[in-house]
């Protein structure tokens, strides 16, 4: 049985073959209409979550499955004390596959290690968010029709930004890659992220704490939210959360095809001026979402 | 300086200088019977300065916490007042439930009945990372 823990549980050909599958979702969505019918998909979200839990919900009822679960640790059994290796030993009777959300990372190993059925982490604290990483691999290869040969920038929250660490992981696999790692002093990527990914492999990269000087050079940029909750004390939340706001004009030194990325939720570090440029493409982003997470879905049930 | 020798017992040997105590406390060795002498700063040509610690009884000792304090221990085990068996210690590549981790948002911090687990990441610096957050052991 496979779980999907960190994206590098993931090949590179088990990801082209995910991005391919997801495309054929895209193009013949009717083709899949009855996939996974009588399954269930337990969504367990200890944290609160829009797109990561109506995508994951929306991809299995397209798959013709049904959902259960709850969206806030109040609402279930964790309010109560409930340990995360109780409930899934519980919940892995319930449901066919699990998605799961946890503020503590390492969480969904310690959920995998109990499950009967495989496990997705869908985001466990500012560790891992690997299905988010899918989807952004979905949208970068629909953009430029490659995964490889680019240069990667990545602006904002780069220490407590998951999704940041988990793409950097994945693209780390491809050759031709650069990083621009863009961010404030105290919110630097973190140091194991780099050794492991980017200096092991020799991976060329560079770090500046300025976005107009980078943002010419970059084939995508990567836009992050300054996370509130990741934040033990208030003060350093509202010293940086503004450090980095994207706007039209920001972007007028920037390529003609760069693609601009945003996991979402967005604050204010995407000026909505920018939505109206067809180089935006968090909200098509967003729309990749669910279509991958079809096509996990269908990989780790291995419905053919 | 003299310390008797042994004649059944363990000689843990090369640790780094400064380090005997947190082995012996590791190893609870003040919860022996048996005497226990902890030799420290002992002039040595390899290391300049080195600890001993001789204990005499032979007892089952962790070696992942003895490579994990002091890598390149040797650990002599002593029968009828001959050396019997040396073993050389090097770090090693898993450690459980023998440091925890001090990262708050980690799960350990707050599910019970895990153990804690840290697996080796670069021999050359000796790092360990928590393999459920990666945050490395200090």
């Amino acid at each position: 049985m496979k779980n999907l823990i960190d994206i590098l549980d993931l090949s590179v050909n088990e990801i082209d073959e995910l991005i391919d599958t997801a495309n054929d979702i895209i193009a013949n969505p009717e083709k899949y209409r009855e996939k996974c019918r009588y399954k269930k998909l337990a969504t367990l979200f200890f944290e609160p979550s829009t797109r990561t839990r109506l995508s994951f919900e929306a991809a299995m009822m397209e798959l013709g499955g049904n959902v259960l679960g709850f969206s806030e640790a109040a609402s279930s059994s964790a309010a109560k004390g409930e340990s995360v290796a109780d409930t899934i030993t519980v919940v892995s009777g319930y449901a066919d596959i699990i998605a799961m959300r946890h503020p503590k990372e390492g969480a969904p190993i310690v959920a995998a290690s109990k499950s009967l059925v495989p496990v997705i982490n869908a985001g466990d604290g500012g560790h891992h968010h690997p299905t988010q990483t899918l989807t952004d691999l979905l949208t970068i290869s629909r953009t430029f029709g490659r995964l490889d040969n680019m240069t990667v920038g990545l602006c904002g929250d780069l220490k407590f930004g998951r999704t940041v660490h988990s793409l950097i992981a994945a693209m780390s696999r491809y050759t031709g890659i650069k990083f621009v790692l863009i961010s404030p002093e105290e919110l630097k990527v973190p140091r194991y992220v780099k050794e492991t990914y980017i200096k092991a492999k020799a991976i060329p990269y560079e770090q500046t704490e300025s976005l107009d000087e980078a943002i010419e050079k970059l084939d995508i940029l990567y836009m992050t939210r300054v996370q509130r909750e990741r934040f033990f004390n208030e003060e350093d939340y509202i010293r940086l959360k503004d450090s980095y706001i994207l706007t039209p004009e920001k972007l007028k030194n920037a390529k003609k095809d760069l693609c601009i990325l945003h996991p979402l939720p967005r604050v204010n570090e995407i000026s909505t001026a920018v939505d109206e440029d067809s180089r935006a493409k968090y909200f098509e982003q967003a729309r990749c979402g669910k279509y991958i997470r079809m096509a996990l879905i269908l990989k780790l049930l291995e419905v053919e | 300086m003299n310390v008797d020798a042994i004649k059944n017992g363990i000689v843990i040997d090369h640790i780094i200088a400064g380090k005997a105590m947190q082995i012996y406390e590791m190893l609870g060795l003040d919860k022996l019977d048996s005497s226990v002498a902890v030799i420290m700063n002992v002039p040595s040509e390899k290391m300049g300065k080195k600890d001993i610690i001789k204990i005499d009884k032979n007892i089952e000792i962790d070696l992942d916490v003895l490579g994990y304090i002091s890598p390149n221990i040797t650990v002599d085990i002593v029968e009828d007042g001959q050396v019997t068996k040396k073993k050389h210690i090097a770090l090693p590549e898993e450690l459980t439930d023998i440091i925890a981790c001090k990262n708050p948002r980690c799960i350990t911090s707050t599910e019970q009945g895990i153990h804690h687990i840290f697996r080796l990441t670069d021999r050359e610096k000796g790092v360990y990372r928590c393999v459920y957050c990666d945050t490395a052991a200090k």
